[in-house]
């Protein structure tokens, strides 16, 4: 610590905010009390960058169980059961070690969900790293799906999708947000609103120690930078087994109603936890450190409080059910302490061996933060630089091989293998086989699908119209396997909200997630947001990670990606508009720029129910979203993953009035590819494109028209282990 | 038939088994690792996961377990006895199995679809498999013996054996025939909807070791 600084800025603490610490307590917080404020007032925990904007978002829906301000969001699937979902960010801990950093992110968004009673059923991930042809970004890239491969698949929670973008501005700042879907009985979920004086509060699951300490929340607060590797010890190390025992004891403990309420220790552990609870059952708590069950028995209070040690919870229970509580703890080998009281006081108290060592009301520390104003202003131009990889005038058959073969568009079979997408019997579509998740819910009778999207380069371009795109992407991928969108979640991945590009970002990426969400009348249940997400270069492009849950009455009639019979008719439904703007395309030739074409939100919503219907009906074989890479890659993909080759021609988008080139690799919203009976396909009023068949993609395209074997198509598609294990593989 | 599944800390499939189980057979109920009755069950499940973390070694923990101790003596008794994945380790930690599961040639965990050869009926299973200590391995003349004793019960078929394994090997028996364990799930693999229905046939075979 640099000699003079003042301690509360050391911790990430303003002037004004420590005087307005000082003003609260009515004295100078002391050391405990310091490091509590200074965590619940990171941007990490009170949001007070973007607390305001958030306030624009619908939240309301007739299928909402739980929105916003709990562990998780919930929606009704019927039958007396909900659906729990919510998405994390883990970045900056991924960043430094990313093993370690994804492993835990996975955990901790488990524990969001089982901490509302619901049992984890699926996990889903979206990540960005820089290109492939650094070193480093294949270090993040390797150990992150390692990391949640451990972790999921130790625990036994199906990973069932997820999406991977390989982008310059992700290099120094990796995206790994993690999304776990929950199934429980709506009667028996539990809110995490402490209540009851006199109750007491039991710490279960792993004993504190110093790992984590200022972790995520220092960590998540701050700038990447130079001395990242003296950050290491401060990220958190995950225990799935640990993890495992802990949620089949919650879940018991839950299901013989034990406990009163119920949640998880994340960023800032203890302290937001305890501050947290308190806060929304309008009470005081009273914590004693030394009941607190250690790792090392020397570490002061401050430390304890702040610990991120992993595989914890925190409980409310009535004082005559302790002793049970503590014996189903037992039973699971999980460990378990009383280590305080819930209290009238409207005070967090510290304590340790009873003697009072910290001491504020709730209000200042959990709800006191000042909110922020931004100060946005748009960027002159495009901010983030070119670099062109692929030349003007390369054959049409060299682009598509050339976008075929991107990492980002790539099959990322060699990741979600590494994932036991299988486990607890729901999948009915495995990753690659549709384009959203599908689990089966045999007892509500009926089925959910899952989809996360986020093309940042898109958004980096025009971060209203982005955003929306990303809305109706997933929308339109849950279309795909016949879903009606039940509610939304999201992780706002930005740059640092107090310079004015980045203030801009989000603000306009706020703006068109509340349009998109309101024009398709899908309440947003819940959130995360990430900021400062910065490198030496720059920051990333800005991310909204949006993740959406629809429902579907039966999963037999779910459609695949791939094109199924030779002779069958292959079409295009929605308002499509091709443009090369922000486009995979013009990424490869180094002419990204500002500026997209915005969506028809509507139209795009009439075309997401036509083709629910028809998926619904069983009348088509075959339905791919028209996304990275345009047209071209979305009738490449569909002969790979049918193993059976096609003949079209796109001439017809000349009428929309799309080039040539924008037809085969424009991209855009409102597109689906589909495929089935010629009649069928009339009938819904597709435009026809041609016909199934064959071992070569044969798209017209007048003077860009071009022919591939399957084989070759299928060969640049699969590329990406080689790329991902670099020269070794 | 009634069906008994083993529960350890760190289970993971031990649900999939036993809706498997409830297809396959007239019942089935799990059974906690600390229980030294087996509750009257005519055979046992020992299912995937990461019993005990799988720390030290995979399956090291789980085969002192009393349930374990249990299993044993109703293995010795001619009980069916089937292992699945961490099962199957946990079986060969136990010496109810001969060999040892090793970690993947690649070293990765994978998660397919692969297409296994029962020995003898020649009859072809599509079964995922997801595992990260797969290899089967156990030295030649062990190798010979059980080859020659009818105990490799399924190979991985061309292009499948994904994991490195030996000759092949996907699962094996004990010398009477009666304790089983591979590391394909074929508890994945009895509803069409996710995909197969074939592992139904290897819950039939081992009810014809009960009768």
């Amino acid at each position: 610590m640099t000699v003079g600084t003042p301690k509360y800025r050391e911790l990430g603490l303003t002037d004004s905010e420590y005087e307005l610490i000082v003003e609260k307590l009515g004295r100078e917080p002391n050391d405990v009390e310091l490091a509590m404020f200074s965590l619940l007032w990171s941007e990490h925990c009170a949001y007070k960058h973007s607390r305001k904007l958030l306030r624009r978002l619908p939240t309301e829906g007739e299928r909402v169980v739980m929105g916003p301000g709990e562990n998780a969001g919930a929606v009704d699937v019927g039958g007396g059961y909900a659906v729990a979902f919510k998405v994390e960010s883990h970045n900056h801990p991924s960043a430094v070690e990313p093993f370690q950093g994804a492993a835990t992110g996975v955990g901790g968004i488990l524990r969001d969900v089982f901490a509302i009673g619901a049992r984890p059923i699926a996990i889903l991930d979206s990540l960005r790293f820089g290109e492939l042809d650094s070193v480093r970004s294949r270090h993040l890239l390797d150990g992150a799906v390692r990391g949640i491969g451990h972790y999921g698949n130790s625990i036994g929670v199906a990973t069932v999708g997820g999406e991977i973008y390989f982008e310059e501005p992700y290099e120094h700042n990796c995206l790994v947000n993690a999304m776990c879907i929950g199934f429980a009985k709506t009667a028996e979920m539990v809110r995490a609103a402490a209540a009851g004086a006199g109750n007491s509060v039991v710490l279960m699951g792993a004993s504190t120690g110093r790992d984590g300490i200022g972790g995520a929340s220092v960590l998540a607060s701050a700038e990447l930078g130079e001395g990242d590797d003296e950050k290491r010890p401060t990220v958190q190390i995950g225990d799935p087994f640990e993890e495992s025992k802990l949620l089949e004891c919650c879940l018991e403990l839950l299901e013989k109603g034990l406990l009163v309420s119920l949640q998880d220790l994340g960023a800032a552990g203890l302290t937001s936890s305890a501050g947290e609870m308190a806060s929304a059952g309008g009470v005081g708590i009273e914590i004693d450190v030394a009941r607190v069950p250690l790792r090392e028995a020397d570490m002061e209070p401050f430390e304890i409080m702040v610990s991120e040690s992993q595989e914890r919870m925190l409980a409310v229970v009535e004082p005559a059910r302790v002793a049970e509580v503590r014996a189903i703890c037992e039973k699971w080998q999980t460990g378990s302490a009383e280590i305080g009281q819930v209290t009238e006081s409207g005070l967090v108290r510290i304590l340790r061996d009873g003697e009072v060592v910290g001491e504020m009301p709730v209000e200042a520390l959990v709800d006191g933060c000042p909110l922020y104003d931004l100060d946005p202003a748009e960027p002159e131009g495009w901010i983030y630089g070119n670099r062109a990889t692929l030349p003007h005038g390369a054959s049409p058959e060299k682009e598509l091989l050339a976008l075929l073969s991107s990492p980002s568009i790539a099959s990322k079979r060699w990741a979600f293998e590494q994932y036991d997408s299988i486990v607890g019997s729901r999948t009915v579509r495995r990753p690659e086989q549709a384009d959203a998740a599908v689990l089966q819910l045999p007892e509500s009778g009926n089925a959910i699908a899952v989809s996360i999207d986020g093309n940042g380069r898109r958004v980096a371009c025009d971060p209203y119209a982005g955003t929306i795109d990303a809305v109706l992407e997933c929308a339109q991928n849950l279309a795909c396997v016949g879903a009606e969108p039940l509610g939304l979640t999201n992780c706002l991945n930005f740059g640092n909200p107090e310079k004015p590009t980045g203030a801009w970002q989000l603000d306009r990426a706020v703006s068109g997630l509340a349009d998109a969400c309101n024009a398709l009348g899908v309440p947003v249940v819940g959130g995360n947001v990430s900021l400062y997400n910065e490198g030496p270069d720059g920051p990333i492009y800005p991310t909204p990670v949006v993740a959406m849950v629809g429902e579907l009455p039966d999963p037999a009639q779910v459609a695949g990606g791939g094109f199924a019979r030779a002779g069958d008719a292959i079409g295009l439904i929605g308002p499509f508009e091709p443009s090369l703007a922000g486009s995979e395309l013009a990424k490869q030739r180094g002419e990204l720029a500002m500026g997209l074409p915005r969506s028809d939100i509507t139209a795009v919503a009439a075309a997401c129910e036509l083709v629910r219907g028809a998926v619904r009906a069983g009348r088509l074989a075959s339905v791919h979203d028209v996304s990275d890479g345009g047209l071209a890659c979305a009738i490449a993909e569909s002969a790979i993953v049918g193993g059976i080759g096609c003949e079209v021609n796109v001439e017809h988008l000349r009428e929309r009035g799309a080039q040539p080139e924008e037809a085969l690799f424009g991209e855009g919203p409102g597109g689906f590819l589909v495929s089935g009976e010629r009649a069928a396909l009339e009938e819904l009023g597709a435009t026809l494109l041609g016909e199934v068949g064959g071992d070569q993609v044969t798209i017209g395209a007048g003077d860009r028209s071009l022919s591939l074997s399957l084989a070759d198509a299928e060969r640049a598609w699969r590329s990406l282990p080689a790329q991902a294990e670099g020269d070794g593989a | 038939m009634i069906w008994g599944v083993l529960q350890f800390p760190g289970s993971c499939d031990e649900r999939d088994a036993l809706h498997a189980c409830e297809l396959a057979g007239d019942g089935a109920r799990l059974v906690w690792h600390e229980s030294r009755d087996l509750d009257g069950v005519d055979g046992i499940v020992v299912p995937g996961g990461f019993s005990y973390g799988d720390y030290l070694r995979a399956g090291a923990i789980a085969r002192f377990s009393p349930a374990m101790e249990a299993v044993a003596e109703a293995a010795a008794g001619g009980a069916p006895v089937l292992g699945i994945c961490n099962g199957f380790q946990v079986l060969c930690e136990a010496g109810l199995l001969p060999g040892a599961l090793l970690r993947n040639a690649e070293l990765r965990f994978r998660c397919h679809q692969v297409e296994l050869i029962e020995e003898g009926s020649g009859e072809r299973l599509s079964i995922p498999a997801k595992h990260g200590e797969g290899r089967y391995y156990a030295p030649d003349e062990m190798l010979d013996e059980l080859e020659r004793n009818g105990q490799v019960a399924y190979r991985y078929t061309e292009g499948h054996n994904s994991n490195g394994s030996v000759r092949d090997i996907a699962g094996v028996t004990n010398d009477r025939g009666n304790v089983l364990g591979l590391m394909p799930h074929p508890e994945h693999a009895v509803d069409p909807l996710t995909g197969s229905t074939d592992g139904l046939r290897v819950f039939q075979r081992m009810s014809g070791v009960a009768a």
